[in-house]
């Protein structure tokens, strides 16, 4: 039912892409990242949590039929539904069905609670298109309370020195998530701007965060003073940045796993902090689908569609993408402003 | 072992270079002192004789994971450390153990000897054993190569924190031949018996490259020029009329350079020289790569020797009538070198010490053509050291610089990308350049350094979209970046491809200029090696 072409992932029965890269005229967002929610779609359809961050980013004229998580609608036949992928708050995996033959397109995700979306829901289907960011078995990610509590510790000790803490991860998903997860009674919570234009479209949609202020004009920087600051990726490097000084610096990602990328990264502290799934959920999540084929985009696609076949017998198939999953370094062309990591 | 990772991950999670000397510092202090010996050791480079082969590590990690072989190869090929690899793939567990550090390496050591299943025993029980954290320093223990992100001058800076001794002192005392095993590291940083090694070497002064134009060094008279020999730093010592003759990289290769056996008797007990030892006939310095040949091998055969004779090229006297004169300035030195060569000179004329020649420049102008006829002297460059130079410890700036001639270079078209290691693992950073030889390309080169982190990141995200086929960690890519590959030396070879070995190949620049096709030819190369190839073949 589904086909991949030059412009995304297709279904030529209710003439719809999913997370195209090149305009169409109905685009399913799986979530509002720069590369799978991209600019220049005639009409978009997307989760109701995932629409304010698109609005913003791709500008407030665009035109968004929004629907909750198992909200079923039909076109041409095709049944069509939301479901929780748990990469970050609105992000959906894409369940198509059309006379009995179940499709679906996970986009990215990962399982486990996160504090801030709705926990990955696995769904019976014949053909699951997955990702593969971290599809090799040297990446076991840590249990997130684990790290969590590793971040706070980190700050109280940089305060106990005198130091500030600059935390960075993406603005949308992984900010909110540390966020969530910080002690505010260690110190104050400082945002970037780009930080706090997405935690004000969480609050509005979902929830409150622990109070934060935003490094604005009217913030002394001298002010802060063992204090913590998310920040997004590009910040690292800039003037902006320099003022927070003294300040350690820890990086938030599922690569902080290998020390080479860690020490690459000149980071003082790397977090082992995805909003991917890591080898062992990648395996659990196919499993729990019982689909027969499976489409592996993103990642270690080579070796972890092999690995499908050798181990589960799977009829899986490595598919090209324009979908760059989590980035270390500064990718090439996205559109978002949280470029990075 | 535990107290050892945990200065680790100490080590591991900061970039700052006090935090490191803190924290080794602490551990020096702290640690059992076995242990710490075993840690100064690990870190200056003296690490114990290896007894597991990767392909063993590979086939027990294999099979205690329950990893198929051929994913195994992947990650590591991701990972870029065998060490750390196996580390993730086996988890480790939650339990606590308390294995000593050199109890660890003892019995690492002591597999030599064991059975086959002894040893893999000895293996997979520990690996089941240690937490995370351990199993990768564990693993690292085995296979060697244990940096940490620590350098010899932190080593040398913890030390001399933790005995508030001076840092040349520690770095003096920590080269020579001590043996962990055998060392206490309180006696080995205890002023009382210097005396005891009495192959003990001075640390090297090394020099950094030149950064500004000459003439900002002030007035030409106050430098001493010297042509840069193109061979192996050393160190001759004679004390109670023994012979060492020590590398810079600290080996002991006395065996090897038989010629300097005379020596012993020849040089008054308490010399110590510093020069460059350099194959040389007929008042002729040979290129080095005639002096590779003879290293490797574990005979020297009388071929070899006639074909190669060694000398030193004597730089610098650093111990005189068994006294540290390192404090004298470089002219008072340069004189008693002078004398002391002259007197072995009349006892026997023969002898393989040659003094380096002092260039008589009246201006800088003219020490600048000096330096353009280093290649015809088979030399690297310039060394430049102020006539009043005390010999200072390590590499240091202002006193000593090397002026160093610019590299020849040809352009040459990306052919093939494979993964790094260490910080650049999962990067393609290592390269393999071509030049054209009618319509076809010929590797001439592999380089690894030279770009900027920027621009490492974008070649390799190009590499990544550009890949024509892929085999193992190498990935060959369509023929179109262009990048100028700069290099020391150019000999025949027969072993090459291209007809020719490239000393010291590295990227100087990327090309974006020039498209493919303008990039230069293997005749282009040969016009090279005719110019300044050496005379002989290396294969």
């Amino acid at each position: 039912m589904l086909t991949f072409n030059q412009n995304g992932i297709y279904c030529a029965q209710a003439d719809v892409y999913i997370d195209p890269w090149k305009p169409v005229d109905n685009a399913i967002i799986t979530h509002a990242h720069s590369d799978h929610a991209r600019w220049g779609m005639k009409k978009y359809l997307a989760h109701i949590h995932a629409a304010p961050v698109m609005r913003y980013r791709l500008g407030q004229d665009i035109n968004v039929q929004t629907v909750d998580y198992n909200q079923p609608i039909t076109i041409n036949g095709v049944q069509i539904s939301l479901h929780p992928a748990g990469h970050i708050w609105g992000s959906a995996q894409v369940r198509l069905e059309y006379k009995g033959e179940i499709w679906v397109v996970s986009g990215d995700y990962k399982l486990g609670e996160d504090g801030i979306s709705v926990p990955f829901e696995p769904i019976r289907c014949h053909h699951f298109i997955t990702e593969s960011t971290f599809g090799l078995p040297v990446y076991n990610f840590p249990d997130p309370a684990t790290v969590h509590h590793d971040i706070n510790d980190w700050w109280r000790k940089n305060r106990e020195e005198g130091k500030n803490s600059v935390i960075l991860g993406y603005a949308l998903g992984k900010a909110q998530r540390i966020h969530k997860h910080l002690d505010p009674s260690i110190g104050n919570i400082y945002t970037h701007g780009a930080v706090d234009n997405v935690n004000k479209l969480y609050e509005a949609a979902i929830e409150p965060l622990p109070y934060a202020r935003r490094i604005d004009s009217s913030i002394n920087p001298k002010d802060i003073k063992g204090d913590i600051i998310i920040a997004p990726p590009s910040a690292e490097n800039t003037p902006w940045l320099r003022k927070l000084q003294p300040y350690k610096l820890g990086i938030c990602s599922g690569w902080m796993q290998l020390r080479g990328t860690r020490r690459r990264r000149g980071a003082d502290r790397g977090f082992v902090l995805s909003d991917h799934a890591d080898w062992g959920q990648l395996n659990t999540a196919i499993k729990q689908t019982g689909a027969e084929h499976i489409y592996v985009t993103h990642g270690y696609k080579s070796v972890y569609a092999k690995w499908l076949q050798d181990a589960y017998g799977l009829n899986a198939t490595e598919v090209e993408t324009l979908y760059t999953g989590e980035q270390l370094d500064e990718p090439e062309t996205t559109g978002g402003e949280d470029a990075g990591i | 072992m535990r107290a050892f990772s945990e200065l680790f991950t100490r080590i591991d999670q900061t970039t700052s270079t006090n935090e490191k000397i803190d924290a080794l510092a602490d551990y020096f202090e702290h640690a059992d002192p076995k242990d710490a010996i075993w840690c100064v050791a690990l870190l200056t480079g003296k690490t114990p004789k290896r007894t597991i082969k990767s392909g063993e590590l590979r086939d027990w990690c294999a099979e205690v994971s329950g990893t198929p072989v051929w994913l195994l190869e992947e990650s590591y090929h991701v990972v870029g450390d065998l060490a750390e690899t196996i580390s993730l793939l086996l988890k480790g567990s939650d339990g606590e153990t308390s294995h000593a550090l050199h109890e660890v390496i003892n019995s690492l050591v002591a597999l030599e000897n064991k059975t086959d299943e002894q040893r893999k025993a000895y293996i997979t029980g520990m690996w089941r054993q240690l937490g995370r954290q351990e199993l990768f320093v564990f693993n690292k223990l085995i296979t060697g190569g244990f940096r940490m992100g620590v350098s010899d001058k932190i080593t040398i800076k913890a030390l001399a924190k933790r005995y508030s001794i001076d840092e040349n002192i520690v770095a003096h005392r920590l080269t020579g031949n001590w043996q962990a095993n055998e060392t206490v590291l309180d006696s080995l940083m205890s002023a009382t018996d210097d005396a005891a090694d009495i192959s003990r070497p001075y640390p090297f002064y090394l020099a950094y490259a030149l950064e500004t134009a000459p003439e900002e060094l002030g007035d030409v008279k106050d430098w001493q020029i010297e042509r840069k020999m193109d061979g192996i730093r050393g160190q001759i010592i004679v004390r109670d009329h023994q012979l060492f003759v020590w590398s810079r990289g600290e080996d002991l290769l006395t065996e090897k350079f038989i010629e300097f056996e005379p020596l012993a008797k020849l040089l008054p007990s308490g010399t110590v020289i510093d020069g460059e030892i350099i194959p040389a006939k007929d008042e002729n310095f040979l290129p080095f790569h005639v002096m590779q040949t003879r290293i490797g091998r574990k005979n020297v055969t009388k071929k070899s020797l006639m074909e190669a004779p060694l000398v030193m090229v004597c730089y610098d006297l650093l111990e005189h009538d068994g006294v540290d004169i390192r404090h004298l300035s470089l002219m008072q030195r340069r004189e008693l070198l002078v004398q002391l060569i002259e007197t072995v000179k009349e006892k026997e004329a023969n002898i393989p010490l040659w003094l380096s020649p002092v260039l008589i420049c009246q201006n800088w102008e003219e020490v600048a053509e000096q330096r353009l006829k280093s290649r015809e002297y088979n030399c690297e460059g310039l060394m430049l050291k102020r006539k009043d130079s005390e010999y200072k410890t390590g590499r240091r700036r202002g006193d000593w610089w090397k002026w160093k001639v610019d590299p020849l270079s040809i352009d040459g078209v990306l052919i093939y990308g494979q993964r790094g290691h260490g910080r650049r693992a999962d990067l393609y950073t290592d390269f393999t350049f071509a030049v054209w030889d009618g319509d076809e390309l010929v590797p001439f080169a592999k380089a690894y350094s030279g770009l900027t982190d920027k621009e490492l990141l974008e070649v390799d995200r190009w590499i990544k979209k550009h890949t024509t086929d892929k085999f193992g960690p190498v990935r060959s890519v369509t023929p179109e970046l262009v990048f100028e590959i700069g290099f020391e030396g150019i000999n025949a070879s027969s072993r090459h491809k291209s007809g020719v070995a490239l000393r010291f190949p590295r990227i100087l620049r990327w090309r974006k200029d020039k498209p493919a096709k303008e990039a230069n030819t293997k005749a282009d190369l040969m016009d090279i090696l005719r110019v300044y190839g050496g005379l002989y073949d290396v294969s």
